[in-house]
């Protein structure tokens, strides 16, 4: 059964893109991220138009986040404050990264600098990843204890000015790299559709040492709020939102969510940590083997809004 | 499953009066022969509905004052090409750099029919010949493509230009049928032309030439226009016209869809 996306102006089958939705759905309750790193990826996959894969990835990622983020609210596991320090930067960005990505546009440049964020971001957020969960599935096996937060431990990051209390995160940090991480984030998210989550979890858990328990909630709180200013500017430059095929992404996706929520429960963290690595680093060798192997094609052509 | 649109409409010479109040035909004609050529469809505009796949149109059309014997032995051709909206169109090529393949040169081309579905009596080339096609602008190949801005020295011209052709083709935006017109009787014939699945939408153009022994003897074309309907139409205009309220309740709907997936699923 096809459907006619009115904005992406092509017709696409109607079951691929709900299972397409289900797939990173039930992906991204299991390992508790947004889904639009893999969303975005997806959709240049089956041909729709770059530009319009990552502003509907960045829509998509709004209804993914809200869901999550109210499961964190009711378990108290968000902290609110810290959550909008990191918005101020996040805005900033987005408002940064959608001239970027307009002028990526113009140049013809937007599909390979996507795809390049894409590899180099999966590529090392995923090699840390696979290569930390690695280390303590093995520490587990030797059953030493596992512990990702070292407490009195601290770097760089906490001798910088203008600290602010974080009650819920029982933290006294500097609101400086808050603020940074937000804004790299949000460039992110326009350039790339994505929530950023993959990226923020681990540099605030690494970086800025903040509880793991908080973590998850908080960048989900952050990033409604960013990617839906994301999709109203998408849609206000670019007009490149598509809310139709948003919407099937989004239904099919909070459904196949809550089946990998369940499967995610019954696997230790590590684990999960490790799997989610090896996705990760799945989908950035992929897109690096189109960056590298000599396409099928070597030509492009575009007429119109969104030809390439 | 393929939705084929069968638009009929036989427009014999007593029904011409009333066909020209329906579209505004243009008419080319070469005075050296008598013989006329009209044509007609059953709309002037083709709806694009949410599963829209494709679809076929029928035109119909009659050669009026054909020479009897001529017609037995099928001096006469027709061509027929649905062509779309005209756009500025870039094509782009890659290049290895530093290991990876990215866009390197790029020429631009003035307006050309962002698609072309044609469909003759013959193979183009048994028709006319090529300076003849090509002054009309009939065929995939002879659509002329008139770089605008820099094209370097120009020696990669005419590769930009296939590449462009063989994308269209390969992507179903260009066609070609070149048994797609028959004579269903005498002076009569129906030819089907293909509309793909991602045609673009906006004014499209029904040409039909005729030829008699190869030469040239007249051209008439009616507009077609091709339109999103109902909902997809409305999302359309809404996106464009009212982009920051567009922005807004595509965000409204991504927070309801969540709340709602949180509220149904939820077990504590």
């Amino acid at each position: 059964m096809t459907i006619y996306l009115p904005i992406a102006e092509l017709s696409v089958n109607i079951f691929v893109i709900l299972g397409m939705g289900a797939a990173v759905g039930f992906l991204s309750g299991m390992f508790g991220v947004g889904g639009g790193f893999l969303i975005t990826p997806l959709l240049i996959f089956y041909n729709i138009p770059p530009a319009v894969a990552v502003a509907t990835g960045a829509n998509q990622v709004v209804a993914s986040s809200v869901s999550g983020a109210l499961a964190h609210f009711r378990r108290g596991t968000l902290d609110i404050k810290l959550g909008l320090v990191l918005l101020v930067g996040g805005l900033a960005g987005a408002t940064v990264g959608i001239q970027i990505f307009s002028m990526l546009r113009r140049l013809g440049q937007l599909d390979l600098i996507i795809s390049l964020l894409y590899v180099v971001f999966l590529g090392s957020v995923g090699g840390l990843m696979l290569w930390e969960s690695v280390n303590s599935l093995r520490r587990a096996a030797n059953n030493k204890p596992v512990s990702l937060r070292k407490p009195g431990q601290h770097n760089w990051v906490h001798r910088l000015p203008f600290k602010m209390r974080f009650k819920r995160s029982k933290l006294y940090l500097s609101v400086i790299p808050v603020i940074l991480l937000g804004f790299a984030i949000g460039i992110l998210t326009s350039v790339m559709g994505v929530g950023g989550g993959f990226i923020m979890v681990p540099a605030m858990i690494y970086l800025l040492r903040i509880p793991t328990s908080v973590v998850i909630g908080t960048s989900l709180f952050q990033i409604i709020f960013v990617t839906a200013f994301t999709t109203v500017v998408q849609a206000t430059t670019n007009y490149s939102v598509d809310i139709v095929l948003a919407w099937l992404l989004m239904v099919a996706g909070v459904i196949g969510a809550q089946y990998g929520v369940r499967v995610g429960q019954k696997m230790r963290g590590e684990q999960l940590r490790a799997g989610l690595a090896l996705l990760v680093l799945a989908v950035g060798i992929r897109l690096g083997f189109g960056l590298v192997l000599p396409p099928d094609e070597i030509y492009s052509v575009v007429s119109g809004s969104f030809g390439f | 499953m393929r939705y084929a649109a069968f638009l009929f409409g036989v427009f014999l010479l007593a029904a011409l009066p009333a066909a020209a109040q329906l579209v505004d035909p243009t008419v080319t004609i070469n005075d050296k022969f008598s013989e006329r050529i009209d044509i007609g469809i059953s709309t002037n505009e083709i709806a694009i509905t949410s599963d829209f796949s494709g679809a076929d149109i029928t035109v119909f059309g009659a050669i009026d004052g054909a020479d009897e014997l001529l017609l037995a032995t099928f001096a006469y051709d027709v061509v027929v090409a649905l062509e779309g909206p005209r756009k500025p169109t870039t094509v782009r090529r890659k290049e290895r750099v530093a290991g990876i393949w990215i866009n390197r040169h790029s020429i631009q081309f003035g307006p050309i029919p962002a698609s072309y579905s044609m469909s003759s009596t013959r193979p183009l080339a048994d028709i006319a010949n090529l300076m003849e096609l090509a002054s009309r602008d009939i065929g995939i190949n002879n659509i002329r493509l008139v770089p605008t801005g820099s094209i370097g020295d120009g020696s990669r011209l005419t590769e930009f230009r296939d590449a462009l052709r063989r994308i269209k083709q390969v992507g179903g935006l260009y066609q070609r049928d070149p048994t797609g017109v028959q004579f269903i009787s005498k002076a009569l014939f129906r030819a089907t032309v293909r509309l793909p699945a991602n045609i673009p939408v906006g004014q499209h153009t029904v040409r039909a030439v005729l030829y008699k022994n190869s030469q040239f003897v007249m051209e008439k074309e009616i507009p077609l226009r091709v339109v999103k309907t109902g909902l997809e139409q409305f999302i359309y205009n809404f996106a464009h016209v009212y982009s920051l309220a567009y922005g807004i309740v595509a965000v409204l709907l991504a927070t309801l869809t969540g709340w709602l997936g949180s509220v149904i699923f939820r077990k504590d």
